[in-house]
């Protein structure tokens, strides 16, 4: 138990060691996410847009008919 | 080179390359962890604050990477007007900006208790600041303009010239006398950084690359969704309903 | 010559003359962009007392004295000393043989009055076992041992 107390205190620098460690976690599992997130809106965004709107070729369809 | 260009072709590769730079990522950055904070000694003279280094030298090498990134992007850009160029360099800033940002702070929370200050003016430090405005002047330039395609423009001038800066960034601490000390991994002859050290550096490095590519092959697909949506509404605009009666009429 | 390869060469054009420009102004600009100076570049330039600069190099090995809360120490570039004066809280990695970075003033005397400290640490990392293992074949290079 006090080797882990000892581990987590790193040599007395605990808190510049694991703030960068953490702070690093959140900007790139951050990153991560608002990416994914993003690109999934984006999808069901273009869905939606695709399933309203008739594609090119059906309207070009209508006009010819 | 036009082959990967076409953003079907691209779609369709990006697809297959995700899953493995994603799962890479995770093993990697894994590892890194384990032997970066677990499975590596104490320094000589740092002690225990050398782990800041597996998370911050990392940090550094991908921020100038994603720059390098979206240079060359800006150049094709500019000399080939690919499309895909474009949109390249648009998503690689945001992740440049974040590795950047991350190398400034954990530099910062290292330089404090081992420099014994958290910044310092010095050209390693100041150049890399200097990295984090361009990558912020970019991404505000790219999204100023009402028009997309100036906005591409406009920004891939201002990455092209900023690119100066990254020789000067990795060059810095030869050229002048910084606080900063000088590279240990890409020294000449050997690292002066031990093999157990060295692993988890390198291990995180390689793991923060591929989650560079993985992240960046992600936002690529986000951007050329964006501009389909922009172009089926600049449609929608022009064949409303209205306009196509009258046109109707007219015809 | 195609519209595609003039913009080439416009674009390689434009960064080989950015590149210069870059390299003149940064040679010209070049004593503002040094961080610190040695104990020798000071000596040559003869510096006032009223300069603010930074002076950097190593702390010679056993010139600490520490008088309560004034440190004195000598700062080395192995060819040129210069003796040093601190009143303060020291970084944990100051200490003799390792790099230094002071900021102050000279006195009239020939020492400079450091209002603050910094430690300056060169690009080794090891863990101690190696560095007494090199020690003890006699392998280790220290900067202080060219002496």
């Amino acid at each position: 138990m006090s080797s882990l107390a000892t581990y987590f205190s790193m040599g007395g620098y605990a808190s510049y060691v694991w703030t960068s460690y953490a702070l690093t976690a959140v900007v790139m599992v951050g990153l991560a996410v608002s990416t994914w997130r993003g690109m999934k809106a984006r999808e069901s965004e273009l869905k939606v847009l695709q399933d309203l709107t008739p594609g090119r070729r059906g309207r070009s369809k209508d006009t010819q008919g | 080179m036009h082959r990967f260009a076409n953003p079907a072709r691209f779609l369709r590769l990006a697809a297959a390359i995700q899953p493995w730079t994603a799962a890479a990522t995770v093993l990697l950055i894994g590892a890194g962890l384990y032997f970066g904070l677990i499975a590596s000694p104490a320094d000589y003279q740092q002690g225990q604050t050398v782990r800041i280094m597996y998370v911050h030298v990392p940090s550094a090498w991908l921020g100038m990477a994603c720059y390098s990134t979206m240079a060359i992007a800006s150049a094709m850009a500019l000399i080939w007007k690919h499309p895909l160029a474009d949109l390249i360099g648009k998503s690689a800033a945001p992740i440049g900006a974040a590795f950047t940002f991350l190398c400034l702070v954990t530099g910062s929370l290292w330089g404090k208790p081992m420099w014994g200050t958290w910044w310092a003016w010095d050209a390693r430090l100041t150049s890399m600041l200097i990295l984090f405005f361009l990558y912020l002047g970019y991404m505000a330039l790219a999204n100023a303009f009402d028009d997309p395609t100036r906005g591409a423009k406009a920004s891939a001038v201002l990455a092209l010239a900023g690119f100066v800066n990254v020789p000067v960034i990795k060059f810095s601490v030869d050229w002048w006398n910084t606080l900063h000390q000088p590279a240990s991994v890409t020294k000449i002859g050997m690292p002066s950084i031990d093999p157990s050290m060295l692993l988890p550096l390198l291990l995180m490095g390689v793991g923060f690359t591929t989650f560079f590519v993985t992240v960046l092959l992600v936002r690529v697909r986000s951007e050329i969704m964006a501009s389909k949506i922009r172009a089926i509404r600049l449609m929608q605009i022009h064949s409303t309903p209205g306009a196509v009666a009258s046109g109707e009429v007219v015809g | 010559m195609t519209r595609k390869q003039r913009r080439l060469y416009f674009v390689l054009l434009g960064m080989l003359a950015l590149g210069a420009a870059t390299a003149l102004v940064l040679t010209a600009i070049n004593d503002t962009l040094v961080y610190f100076y040695s104990p020798t570049d000071i000596k040559a330039k003869h510096v006032g007392t009223d300069r603010r600069l930074r002076v950097g190099g190593l702390v010679e090995q056993g010139s600490v004295v520490k008088q309560g809360e004034i440190v004195r120490f000598v700062v080395t570039d192995l060819t040129t000393t210069l003796p040093v004066t601190f009143k303060g809280v020291l970084p944990d990695l100051f200490r003799e043989g390792q790099g230094v970075v002071a900021e102050g003033k000279m006195d009239g005397a020939g020492t400079f009055q450091a209002s603050e400290v910094l430690a300056k640490h060169d690009e080794k990392y090891m863990p101690k076992e190696v560095t007494e293992a090199l020690k003890q074949s006699g392998r280790w290079q220290e900067e202080e041992g060219k002496k």
